[in-house]
């Protein structure tokens, strides 16, 4: 089994907070990796040291192999879909030109149709993005980050605020990419249910990482998950 | 009255000008908008007050000072704002109240005002010459090719930076870039609407395109035509009755505006409301 992904004691500190504390784990090839943690977990963090966005970190990060201190070539295999896409609300770009902006090469254009297709927003292609509802404008951001064929699609929590059929559609496309196109998927969320549903492999991130392993070992270990709820309800009243 | 005015060659070569400063100032002005840069050019436009004095006192052609003036405390500025953290609008404060001030004591150090501070404030396109309008079309062809050749780059960076830089996009390049091409392009367009009216040229047009709910490529072109359209009938209708050309440029760009909305509001435009 090929390991694309290896993180190895990795230590995120913010001036107030460690985000992420000696957190090591490894994602291989074909995996459909479910991060959960309650708000304020580090997933975030997390994902913007692997993406290359925060480079102030102890420990490595490798992609491929290589260190991603090293090169940044990696991110060329990369799918990004950030958990809350900032633009102006008024930016006068259409789903076309969204898409579009995501293709390395201007030649294939003619995959942006494809793409379109396959996420069920050809008929959006000349709409403002800003005038799309949340999940059309998600779908619109995986087809983004899917246009150059990346090997690893990193989606942060992105179902938030977006109606049940469209969630449906949003899973049954991504268990599509994994099963169909081998992509591996690494994917964080709230949504246990889902990630039981989707994932095969289970990270709980809580400032460490207290499981990583298959998801089934996850779910059939009711102490595991009633840990992981109690963890999450303390952060939640903690927040309120 | 109307034909004869384009039997002077001083109204060719301010036409010409006019048309070649109004697609710069909208293209440019296009990305500073969304960027939520708007007054960026006015900032430029004050510290070209700054270069043209120091110009003037060590005797050397004024425009170019401004430029290296403008440009080089332009690029300062954007580097001190990303590494101490600076609002966007408040780095535009600084910027331009600097600039004002070194050409205000260089004035007075070099024994008073010798430049001519109406045509600088108000421009003066009337007054283009030959050379200028080579320099004009030499360097508004240079800009265009840069945005034609790294359009994906600039347009995904205005887009949302963080996305881009995922993407590859080497987004701190790209944001000097644009402050270096903003730069150029308003020292450049101030022999056309001078210093105060500056930014009226790269936001009007564009606020004003933005309205029509196209794509991105479809808004730079409304852009550029409603900057065209305000750029010529000023220069025209001003010749026509002797009055100012850069207040009048202004004030079609603003009817054009004024129009944009009252079709919106009548429903015309749809969508988004
Ligand atoms: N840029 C930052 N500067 C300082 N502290 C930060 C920053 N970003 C996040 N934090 C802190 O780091 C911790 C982890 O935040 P992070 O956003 O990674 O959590 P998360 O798991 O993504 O949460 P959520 O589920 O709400 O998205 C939090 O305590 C947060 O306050
Ligand atoms: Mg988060």
């Amino acid at each position: 089994m090929l390991r694309v992904v290896e993180i190895d004691h990795l230590t995120i500190q913010y001036p107030d907070v460690k985000a992420i504390d000696d957190v090591s784990f490894t994602v291989n090839r074909g995996d459909f990796l479910g991060i959960i943690g309650p708000n304020g977990a580090g997933k975030s963090t997390l994902f913007a040291a692997m993406l290359g966005l925060n480079t102030k970190y102890k420990g490595t990060i490798k992609f491929f192999g290589t260190d991603t201190r090293k090169s940044k070539n990696y991110l060329k295999e990369i799918g990004y879909v950030p958990q809350k896409p900032i633009f102006e609300k008024n930016f006068p770009a259409t789903v076309n030109d969204v898409v579009k902006m995501g293709l390395q090469k201007e030649s294939d254009v003619s995959k942006i149709d494809e793409i379109l297709q396959l996420l069920w927003i050809h008929e959006l292609s000349e709409r403002r993005i800003g005038d799309l509802s949340g999940g059309q404008q998600q779908r619109v951001f995986i087809a983004k980050a899917l246009v150059n064929n990346p090997k690893i699609l990193i989606l942060d929590e992105p179902v938030t605020g977006i109606d049940q059929q469209s969630i449906d559609l949003f899973y049954s496309i991504l268990k599509e990419l994994n099963s169909k196109k081998n992509i591996t998927i690494i994917w964080s969320s709230h949504d246990l249910d889902a990630v039981n549903k989707l994932a095969n492999h289970v990270a709980c991130l809580n400032r460490t990482l207290f499981f990583h392993g298959e998801s089934n070992d996850f779910f059939s270990n009711d102490d595991l998950v009633k840990q992981y709820s109690e963890a999450s309800m303390q952060e939640h009243m903690h927040h309120h | 009255m109307t034909f004869e005015i384009f039997t002077f060659s001083f109204m060719h070569r301010a036409i010409i000008s006019g048309i070649a400063i109004a697609i710069l100032c909208s293209v440019v002005g296009l990305f500073l908008v969304l960027r939520r840069y708007s007054l960026f050019g006015d900032a430029i436009a004050h510290s070209s007050f700054g270069g043209i004095a120091l110009g003037l006192m060590a005797g050397l052609y004024p425009l170019w000072t401004a430029y290296g003036v403008s440009i080089v405390s332009a690029l300062i500025m954007t580097r001190i704002k990303d590494r101490f953290n600076i609002s966007g609008d408040a780095s535009i404060a600084v910027l331009l109240s600097s600039g004002i001030a070194v050409g205000l004591v260089i004035i007075g150090l070099s024994g008073g005002f010798t430049l001519d501070i109406f045509s600088f404030l108000f421009g003066s396109i009337l007054l283009v010459s030959v050379n200028d309008t080579i320099l004009i079309l030499s360097l508004t062809g240079i800009i265009l090719i840069v945005i034609l050749l790294l359009y994906r780059q600039l347009l995904y960076s205005t887009f949302n930076e963080e996305q881009a830089k995922v993407s590859g996009v080497p987004v701190e390049k790209i944001n000097y870039l644009i402050v270096f091409m903003a730069g150029i392009t308003v020292v450049t367009s101030i022999q056309l609407v001078g210093v105060l009216l500056i930014s009226a040229l790269f936001v009007i047009p564009n606020v004003t395109a933005i309205m029509y709910g196209k794509g991105f490529k479809q808004t730079a072109i409304i852009s550029m035509s409603f900057s065209i359209f305000s750029v010529v009938s000023g220069i025209l209708i001003s010749y026509i009755f002797d009055i100012t050309p850069a207040g009048t440029i202004v004030l079609f760009a603003i009817g054009i505006f004024a129009c944009t909305m009252a079709i919106k509001s009548a429903g015309l435009l749809s969508r988004n409301n």
